[in-house]
């Protein structure tokens, strides 16, 4: 037999090889202009801004940019002892330049943030420089050190040095309520002052126990979604969608109806004669509120995976379970429920990330134990408009919700999740 | 060891689901240790609910179910100790083939080295030794049966019920296993109740046959019985081929009867004809009847030749016969082999012993 292949050739005389590629090559382009749109949306709402975020949350080229010779003088400075000559020089032409263009206010802003009591020891600069008070050809170190005692203490030197460099970790360890200090070491915030730790483990807590009710609740219902005749199971599925077709905004302000103190639910309890009716039970504006609403509201997350899942599953497999000598639990444990593991792990997943990222519902029932991170970074938004700060939170969250995928990846494998 | 030979008994057993319908009517059965059965019938006739009833998935309306002299109507599934092979065989796909047949064993609390025993001889019974750490996806369908035949038997259950175990088998494949159950059966000589809708299945596994028909059995007897001596029209159109003429019975005496056609008499077995003037079906198989009968026989007509289908080892023929048109003939395929044309007359003949004068359809 010879090992030579005759080439195939086509009619037009082209090797068939080569046609082929080229066919190929066509439907692979028009595959990827098909998609192309989506890319595109994609990559301009969410790669891109994710991106603009990071570089908002650590940038810090403002002020680098405000005090060049400031900084150019700086990098000979030790950082010890006040500064030279050539350090007050140089921030004396930059604040020069910034009350020409009037942008000084700013930083006075910033450098207060650095450091309290800035604000009004460059303003008072400020008027020196306006009043022509500062001589030019004198020592412009002793002169600005008359201004006000602080230009006197090295610690303002050092923190003007500490915004030198164009990116800063600042914002995220505020995140955590930590900061740099005055040697740029990491210190924490004074105990009374921690305010975030708070919100990450509330809003850890809140969206675990979530997570776990609508676990709790979603499994039976999905369990008799999926073994239910046709005819009821879609009555009942309708039931479970039917929040879905609801805005969000009016199913809380419905808790809010049920849940308060003069509400449904109360005055159903006092009926009954469960509780007095000078003692009604709070079951707003604190955890209670925020947990009922919130599984409410996100138990159709759950039902639908398990319920997918489950449907897949022969009820044969419980049948032969038991009439090899399981009991009905043990057919339950050992052979349905490890099947159900996969839509499990996914309703989970959708619902403890969706619950982390949950603000509406928990900020109008869940009153002073409503506020979680995602409120905190909507108020940095919306109030005080320190949007790197509100960046890098977001960012954190972003990442914690990363860790958590990769904890699950390792526990039960990213390939066993089953949405449907 | 005496056998049982009511191991199990099904003792004027109804069942309804829906309080108006009896899907099982009276029904009567017993099954003897060691026994092979089918039940077999149609789809809806109840067979597959009498199995459920016996598993303990569905319990009986009426009546009882015995288990070697003990009610079980009120034990649940998992005490009975009943084995079961499931028509999609039901293999756990979460665990391989060891995790699967040791299941039984493990909810039994068996010893570690006695579970490692018997699964190991279960495998080998199905020859399916090495097989352990596969996961029942990475079997074909065939594999899969057999290990679910396995895990059915590892306990040594009392009985085994399948439930139209080689349904989803290609043909081939069907057949192969049909006598690896048997044989299985023979080896071990576990009861075992066996529920199908093909009849050729039901024939060639089965030490009796129990025929369902709107919820009743029609007949339990042995293969070859149920085949050479239904005793109804409808076990007699079920199993196997049939050719029928309806007709009056004009005489009869003893077992012999005439049967008064529209224009002409056979003779044929009076079965269950008891008088003059009574409507009845005449049976009889294709193969009974001969062309051109060169021995005497007591009914020879004939006929003419409607069509010709060539089988291989056998010819059909279909014949218009009596006025009837659909008469089929099994003519085996040899050298000697009459020329059968289209349009042409022949003779047929038949004994009269071969036909049996069943209820009026």
């Amino acid at each position: 037999m010879s090992s030579e292949t005759k080439q195939i050739l086509t009619t037009d005389g082209i090797p068939l090889e080569v046609s082929l590629k080229k066919a190929e090559k066509k439907n692979k382009i028009k595959a990827f202009l098909l998609v192309a749109p989506l890319l595109l949306f994609l990559f301009i709402t969410y790669v891109f801004p994710i991106g603009e975020m990071f570089t908002r949350s650590v940038d810090d080229k403002m002020i680098t940019n405000m005090l060049p010779k400031t900084f150019k003088a700086m990098e000979k400075w030790d950082g010890k002892e006040l500064p030279p000559e050539d350090v007050f020089t140089g921030f004396y032409l930059d604040y020069k330049v910034l009350i020409e263009n009037q942008t000084q206010g700013k930083l006075g802003q910033r450098l207060n943030k650095e450091k309290n009591g800035f604000n009004s020891i460059t303003k008072k600069l400020m008027r020196q420089i306006k009043r022509n008070k500062i001589d030019e050809s004198q020592s412009i170190k002793e002169q600005i050190m008359k201004v006000h005692k602080r230009w006197r203490d090295v610690e303002y030197w050092q923190a003007i040095k500490r915004t030198a460099p164009p990116y800063t970790m600042a914002k995220y360890l505020k995140g955590m309520d930590m900061y740099f200090a005055a040697d740029g070491s990491i210190a924490q915030v004074d105990e009374d002052r921690r305010i975030h730790r708070i919100l990450w483990l509330r809003t850890l807590e809140i969206a675990l126990f979530v997570t776990v009710f609508c676990f709790l609740m979603g499994y039976p219902i999905a369990h008799l979604l999926a073994t239910l005749p046709m005819k009821y199971s879609n009555l009942l599925m309708i039931c479970v969608l039917l929040p879905f077709w609801t805005s969000l905004l009016v199913r809380t302000a419905s808790w809010m109806i049920l849940l308060q103190q003069q509400g449904v639910v109360n005055d159903f309890f006092v009926m009954i004669g469960l509780v007095g009716d000078d003692n009604r039970p709070e079951m707003m504006y604190n955890k209670v509120g925020t947990y009922v609403a919130m599984t409410q509201i996100l138990l159709p997350f759950m039902v639908l995976p398990l319920y997918s899942v489950m449907k897949t599953i022969s009820p044969s497999l419980m049948r032969a379970g038991k009439s090899l000598g399981g009991t009905p639990f043990v057919a339950f444990w050992k052979v349905y429920f490890p099947l159900t593991i996969p839509g499990i792990g996914a309703g989970c997943l959708l619902v403890f990330i969706l619950a982390i990222g949950y603000y509406i519902t928990p900020a109008l029932v869940g009153g002073a134990s409503g506020t979680l991170i995602s409120n905190q970074i909507a108020y940095h938004m919306k109030t005080t408009l320190d949007w790197s700060f509100a960046s890098a939170m977001g960012l954190m969250l972003l990442s914690g919700v990363l860790v958590i995928y990769w904890i699950y990846n390792k526990l039960v494998g990213v390939d066993n999740i089953k949405l449907g | 060891m005496s056998k049982n030979p009511e191991f199990v008994k099904f003792d004027k057993v109804d069942k309804s689901y829906d309080g108006k319908v009896l899907v099982v009517k009276d029904l009567q059965l017993d099954i003897a240790e060691g026994e092979f059965i089918t039940m077999l019938g149609p789809s809806g006739s109840g067979k597959t609910t009498c199995l459920m009833m016996l598993a303990g998935f569905e319990t009986p309306t009426h009546g009882e179910i015995l288990l070697d002299g003990n009610i079980i109507s009120n034990i649940p599934p998992h005490k009975r100790g009943i084995g079961m092979v499931f028509q999609n065989y039901a293999l756990f796909p979460h665990m391989t083939v060891y995790e699967n047949l040791a299941f039984p064993l493990r909810v039994r609390k068996v010893e570690k080295d006695e579970i490692d025993k018997k699964v190991d001889k279960a495998l080998s019974m199905v020859s399916l030794s090495g097989f352990e750490t596969r996961m029942p996806a990475q079997l074909s369908g065939g594999q899969q049966q057999r290990v679910a035949v396995a895990r059915a038997l590892v306990f040594d259950p009392a009985v085994v019920l399948m439930d139209e175990p080689l349904g989803a088998l290609d043909k081939n494949l069907r057949e192969s296993m049909q006598y690896e159950i048997k044989h299985i059966h023979e080896s071990i000589g576990v009861t075992v109740v066996y529920v199908t809708h093909d009849q050729s299945e039901a024939l060639t596994m089965s030490n009796r046959i129990a025929v369902f028909n709107d919820g009743k059995v029609q007949q339990l007897s042995s293969p070859a019985e149920l085949y050479e001596k239904p005793v109804n029209s409808f076990v007699a159109e079920f199993i196997g081929e049939n050719n029928t003429f309806n007709g009056e019975v004009s005489d009869i005496s003893g077992d012999k009867c005439k049967v008064k056609l529209s224009n002409a008499e056979i003779l044929s077995n009076a079965i269950s004809v008891k008088s003059k003037g009574e409507k009845t079906t005449v049976s009889l198989r294709p193969e009974r009847a001969l062309i051109e009968p060169s021995e005497k026989m007591d009914n020879i007509f004939s006929g003419k030749i409607e069509e010709v289908i060539y089988h291989g080892d056998h010819t059909r023929v279909r014949v218009n016969l009596l006025s009837n048109p659909e008469f089929i003939l099994k003519v085996p395929n040899s050298t000697s082999n009459l020329e059968l044309k289209l349009g042409q007359e022949i003779k047929i003949g038949w004994n009269s012993y071969d036909a049996r004068a069943l209820d009026p359809k």
